[in-house]
């Protein structure tokens, strides 16, 4: 598709590395406003009233396994294995998706426990960190499930193991984030 | 999609094309109208100012017109022409057929425009945004700045920002990646380098921006508590997250004019760069530093005397990298034979009037001074000096420049020469006043002052500036129409430069190199080309580079297909972006669009096509 | 093909074991948090163990420690930058001490 290139990085991968190099900006600067906030709320609901840590273990978890999914199913296509790529890029998918179905579940729950958007300081700042994370992980949901369809037509074999590639760096670095916005949210509350 | 011929000219190749040149001549057009445009609303501001209590503009208009002249000229302006800079002279420079990315390329290019005629519809609704081009918090918000002015200026900056980063990524890439065999980074030339160093400011200062904006557009719209003092939160975070991108967004539009003199000078002093590694270090260390001065936008905040000794420091430091380059480029012309055409014109006039400013740069880096200075007609003297001195002179050099290579014409030296000196009496008859007004004490954004306080003549002199500048376009424009009906043709190299651009014919092929050079070292058309076949073991000073491109490619070039794709993507973020101000549906509607264009996008073959 | 990939990128038994790693230390992250004795040193602990859980996923998941170092700068700038303001941010907002 291109010939060689100057570092002998494919152009695509050099390129969702900077785009993960730029999105530690736009993340760094979630994170610093909710730091920077924690602690100044004035109106109820605060935090440790409602942030439900068993819970969102088990979600976290859940994210942190389909990592291991992830690269699993790029094994398999860097293998040419192409029943075990279908089975761990819907696996990836689904964890996701159960993920997505957990922030849902609880971000309904505060809102009925009296914490909309527009509540107060910690409603504004978690939800916008949260959901921020939230849209990346749902992106990643998408992009997984098309590449399990063009799997399922056979149109994914070993020579697209760079777009499987690249796929997992996004989804790993959507993980990596909620590595740390897990600590600073909810173990350190 | 759309097979369109390479070489066709109509319209419909104009919205599929994914050639750098072709877009770096739309950036180019479309950037040069906006700067005309925000140039007769500085002309009008200063039309107001001429005399103490004039009532030409009522405040409101004021306001508007000095919020719109700013963020136009950095951001519609200044990114867009200096992205033209990228897109027509990068690739050319490190031997490359196109970017890594046409068609994000192309991308980058209509969510621009879209942005840019966003903020522009705000004109005729009468409901331009009247918050300064930094639009502090609590101004802009709900309560202060009710009605649509604000989120125009939110929305348009959104989906611009994100043609900049795409923009960002792409010639990171391209310059990573797609430098030709041979092309070490030590052997790029200047511009190229500052291009890499401004992709990698791009992509780091442009999200902190974007999500300030998000907090903006959030705390207007939802009701969010971010810039809310009553719910506890600072309205002083908004201006931190805008200066952590602001500050490197003044690097972003210097650091290409430095480039471009970089290579300017040395081709009219006919001798390589003084101190090469000096200059890519110093320009890389001014990057670095670039994120650590945010705070000397804010001094007057009161942060205390901690933070800003620090911020104050850190701002000094980054005085020395710049004044490093300025004497590289004094060195580089010292004992060189020099030829005084328009670009070399432009490229001392940068030396002068950028050190100028830079002087009363490093004057407001020491806190006390700047609690004297700030807000006042003196920090307006001073960055007018770096960003027309520094950012608008270089482009107006690299506009010389490489005019002849883009369009095969020569401009003419006569003509050339009255826009610079026009521009350059303009600058200094419109500005210079300025330190005496503001250090009298003139405020910035206020829309008159008073009688008998001693401001009345410096004003009248910067009013009388501003007709200059207007004047100097006379001659530039006068230039390009006599280039374009009985221009001199240009040749492969006028100015007998040294890097690969000036190989191949003006205006190039659409496959730029019709084979790929291989090169040895820096500056390789100004060492002696030995031919392959009679090169042999001694011959050390001999170069790899022909003087000239084939006139065919020896080889079919395969080259990246036309795609509608780009626009209809851009188009469906303008809906969402026009959405934005009130109608969920279209929004929505916008993102089907835009998931559309991506998809299709995505399984569309990018090579194959046009075989040439 | 595969053996290129087979020779620069770790292999399945190595990938599970990183996993192990990984879900252990959250493990281990959320029993420190119930535990009272160790309330004043919470802080740092998490934090190292964070560090540590995103450095596994970034070596191992993401290949930096087989994909040169190129890829690596690129992370490691935006990561050290991205710090920067924040740690530079708390400070001015009076976060740390005081």
């Amino acid at each position: 598709m291109e010939g060689p290139t100057s570092t002998g990085i494919p152009n695509r991968k050099l390129a969702m590395w900077s785009f993960i190099g730029s999105e530690c900006m736009l993340f760094g600067t979630l994170i610093a406003t909710y730091m920077i906030y924690r602690g100044r709320n004035l109106v109820p609901p605060y935090p440790h009233d409602l942030l439900n840590i068993p819970f969102i273990t088990v979600t976290t978890f859940v994210l942190l396994m389909s990592s291991l999914m992830m690269v699993l199913a790029l094994a398999a296509v860097q293998r040419n294995d192409l029943r075990a790529t279908k089975l761990w890029l819907g696996m990836t998918a689904l964890f996701g998706l159960i993920f997505l179905g957990g922030q849902y579940y609880e971000f309904n729950h505060f809102v009925h426990e009296g914490l909309p958007l527009s509540r107060n300081l910690f409603s504004s700042t978690f939800f916008v960190l949260t959901g921020t994370h939230g849209a990346h992980v749902a992106g990643g949901v998408i992009w997984l499930s098309t590449l399990l369809v063009r799997a399922v037509q056979g149109k994914l074999d070993a020579r697209h193991a760079e777009t499987v590639e690249i796929a997992g760096l996004y989804w790993h670095f959507v993980d990596v984030v909620w590595i740390i916005l897990f600590t600073l949210i909810y173990l350190l509350v | 999609m759309a097979m369109t011929d390479a070489h066709s000219t109509g319209i419909g190749s104009w919205l599929t094309t994914v050639d750098h040149k072709r877009i770096a001549i739309m950036y180019f057009v479309v950037g040069f109208a906006f700067l005309l445009i925000a140039g007769v609303e500085g002309q009008l501001i200063r039309l107001q100012l001429a005399a103490p209590e004039r009532s030409f503009l009522d405040p409101d208009l004021y306001n508007q017109l000095f919020t719109m002249h700013g963020t136009t000229m950095v951001f519609f302006a200044g990114m867009p022409l200096v992205v033209a800079f990228f897109n027509f002279v990068v690739p050319l420079q490190i031997g490359a057929r196109d970017v890594a990315f046409p068609r994000l390329n192309a991308f980058s290019f209509w969510v621009f425009l879209f942005g840019g005629l966003f903020l522009y519809a705000s004109v005729p609704l009468r409901v331009m945004p009247d918050g300064g081009w930094f639009a502090y918090m609590p101004l802009t918000n709900a309560e202060y700045s009710p009605g649509p002015g604000i989120d125009f200026y939110v929305l348009s900056l959104l989906i611009s920002g994100v043609g900049s980063i795409a923009g960002g990524l792409n010639f990171l890439v391209t310059i990573l990646n797609m430098r030709a065999p041979g092309m070490t980074f030590m052997r790029m030339p200047l511009f190229t380098w500052m291009a890499l160093i401004v992709s990698a400011l791009i992509l780091l200062a442009f999200p902190p921006f974007t999500v300030g904006l998000i907090f903006m557009l959030f705390d207007r719209r939802f009701g969010t508590h971010f810039f809310d003092a009553a719910a506890g939160a600072d309205p002083v975070l908004w201006q931190h997250l805008f200066w952590v991108f602001g500050h490197p967004e003044v690097y972003i539009l210097i650091l290409p004019a430095f480039g471009i003199v970089s290579d300017v000078i040395p081709t009219f002093s006919r001798k390589i760069l003084f101190g090469y590694p000096v200059v890519v270090f110093s320009g890389v260390l001014i990057a670095f530093l670039g994120f650590g001065v945010w705070v000397h936008h804010m001094f007057s905040v009161g942060l205390g005397p901690v933070v800003n000794a620090v911020f104050g420091g850190a701002t000094m430091l980054i005085a020395i990298p710049t004044g490093i380059k300025i004497f590289n480029w004094i060195a580089t012309m010292w004992g060189g034979r020099l030829r005084f055409r328009t670009a070399m014109l432009f490229a001392v006039g940068l030396v002068a009037t950028f050190t100028i400013g830079g002087l009363s740069g490093v004057m407001h880096s020491s806190p006390p001074a700047d609690l004297q200075q700030t807000d006042t007609y003196f920090v307006v003297a001073h960055f007018h000096y770096v960003l027309i001195g520094g950012t608008v002179f270089g482009l107006f050099c690299g506009f010389y420049y490489w005019f002849p290579k883009a369009t095969g014409r020569m401009l003419h030296e006569g003509l050339g020469k009255a826009h610079f000196w026009l521009s350059f009496i303009a600058l200094n008859v419109t500005f210079f006043p300025m330190h005496f007004s503001g250090l009298l004490g003139m405020p910035r954004r206020t829309y008159t002052y008073a009688e008998g306080l001693g401001l009345d003549v410096f004003n009248l002199i910067s009013t009388a500036g501003a007709f200059i500048f207007t004047l100097s376009f006379v001659p530039l424009v006068w230039n390009l129409w006599r280039a374009w009906r009985r221009g001199e043709a240009a040749g492969h190299n006028p100015w007998d430069a040294s890097t690969l651009e000036w190989t191949m014919a003006s205006p190039p092929p659409h496959y730029n190199f019709a084979e790929i050079p291989a090169v040895d070292r820096r500056d390789p058309l100004w060492h002696p080309y030995i031919e392959p076949e009679s090169r042999r073991e001694g011959d050390e000073p001999g170069g790899v580079v022909p003087r000239q491109q084939p006139e065919e490619p020896p080889e079919p070039v395969v080259m990246p297909n036309p795609s509608y794709w780009p626009l209809v993507l851009a188009v469906g973020m303008l809906l969402m972006t026009i959405g934005g101000l009130g109608s969920l549906g279209l929004t929505l509607f916008g993102l089907l669009v835009t998931a559309v264009g991506l998809f299709a996008w995505a399984f569309e073959p990018p090579f194959g096509g046009g075989v040439h | 093909m595969s053996r290129h990939s087979a020779e620069s990128h770790p292999s399945t038994r190595l990938y599970i074991a990183v996993a192990v790693i990984l879900a252990a230390l959250t493990a281990l992250e959320v029993m420190v948090f119930y535990i009272e004795a160790l309330a004043p040193v919470l802080i740092p602990i998490l934090l190292v163990m964070m560090a540590a859980k995103f450095a596994l996923v970034a070596m191992f998941f993401m290949h930096l420690k087989s994909d040169g170092p190129v890829l690596t700068a690129i992370f490691a700038w935006g990561v050290f930058i991205a710090t920067a303001i924040v740690v530079g941010l708390m400070a001015i907002f009076g976060k740390f001490g005081a």
